[in-house]
C-alpha cells in the first residue's frame, strides 16, 4: 500500500518537472502557393499520424507532433543533435484561406498541409478591354 | 474551438509520453566534446547515438527519404551513411519559405571500437533511420565464477 503511494508521488513530481521545461523542436518547412491553395510541408521525423496534431483556432494554425523512438533500456547518449522529441510551430492564416477545408497527410515523417483558398476568392483573370 | 485532425488515445499517449521522457532524459544531458567528424548543428540529417552494454544505436532524423537511396557502410568502427533527398517542387508556384534540405547528404560517425561489423541492422520508420550494431561479447562485463 505504502509502496504504491510512493510510486505515485514520484510520478507526479516527474510530470511537474516535464511541464516546466517546455522545449520544442521547430520543424523545417516549405511553404508555397499556386492559384488554388497554399501548400505547407514540414519535416517531423519520428512522428506518426496518431501523434500529430494540427490545430486551427481562428486565424492561428499550429502543428505539433510527438516523436517516438524505439529504444532499449539502459542506453546512454554518446552524441545527440536532437535533444527533445516534441515538434511545434505555428502560423497565422489569412482570411482568404478556407480553414475549414484544410487537408493533412503524413508520410515518412513529412507533414503536408493543403490550405485551399475560398472558392469565391480564387483569382480570376481580369479582362482589359481596349478601346 | 480547436479542430483536431487526429485524436489521441489516452493510454497510447501515456505510453509514448513515458518513452519521450526517457528519451529526453537520455539525450538531454550530453556535454561531451564534439567528435572530429561531427557536423555543425542543423545539418541534415540530425543524428543521435545511444550506447548500451549490448549494442550501439544510431538514429538519423531523415524525414521523407526513399530508404533505397541509402548507402550504409561500416568499416571497423567508422559508420558512413550516404543518401539523397530530392524534393520535387511543382512549377509555377510562389515560395514563401524553403527551409527543408534537398540534395545529397553524407554523415560519418565514429562508433565505439568494440562494435561488430557483422551484426548490423537498419530500419526506416516515420522518417527515422535506426541503425543498430551489436558490440562484441568480450567487452561486456562478465560474472567470474570463483572455484
Amino acid at each position: 500500500m505504502s509502496e504504491s503511494k510512493e510510486m505515485k508521488t514520484r510520478e507526479g513530481s516527474e510530470m511537474k518537472a516535464q511541464s516546466e521545461q517546455d522545449v520544442f523542436l521547430r520543424p523545417a518547412v516549405d511553404i508555397y502557393e499556386d492559384g488554388h491553395e497554399i501548400t505547407l510541408r514540414a519535416d517531423m521525423p519520428g512522428v506518426s499520424r496518431d501523434r500529430l496534431q494540427v490545430q486551427v483556432d481562428g486565424n492561428n494554425l499550429a502543428i505539433e507532433g510527438q516523436a517516438a523512438i524505439d529504444m532499449p533500456e539502459g542506453m546512454e547518449a554518446l552524441h545527440a543533435d536532437v535533444r527533445t522529441t516534441r515538434f511545434r510551430r505555428s502560423f497565422t492564416l489569412s482570411n482568404e484561406l478556407d480553414s475549414g477545408n484544410i487537408n493533412a497527410e503524413m508520410k515518412d515523417g513529412v507533414l503536408t498541409l493543403h490550405l485551399p483558398k475560398r472558392a469565391e476568392l480564387q483569382p480570376r483573370k481580369i479582362e482589359v478591354s481596349v478601346g | 474551438m480547436f479542430g483536431y485532425l487526429t485524436g489521441f488515445d489516452t493510454d497510447v499517449f501515456d505510453q509514448f509520453d513515458r518513452m519521450r521522457r526517457q528519451m529526453d532524459r537520455m539525450f538531454g544531458e550530453v556535454s561531451r566534446p564534439a567528435g572530429i567528424r561531427s557536423l555543425a548543428a542543423g545539418t541534415f540529417p540530425a543524428v543521435n547515438v545511444g550506447v548500451s552494454e549490448e549494442q550501439v544505436d544510431v538514429y538519423l532524423f531523415a524525414a521523407g527519404i526513399d530508404p533505397k537511396t541509402l548507402n550504409i557502410s561500416l568499416q571497423q568502427n567508422l559508420l558512413t551513411v550516404e543518401g539523397e533527398r530530392k524534393i520535387q517542387y511543382p512549377e509555377k508556384v510562389q515560395f514563401y519559405r524553403q527551409e527543408r534540405f534537398s540534395g545529397q547528404f553524407r554523415r560519418v560517425l565514429t562508433l565505439p571500437e568494440d562494435v561488430d561489423p557483422d551484426q548490423v541492422s537498419a530500419h526506416y520508420r516515420d522518417g527515422v533511420l535506426q541503425i543498430s550494431v551489436k558490440r562484441r561479447e568480450a567487452v561486456r562485463p562478465r560474472q567470474i565464477e570463483v572455484k
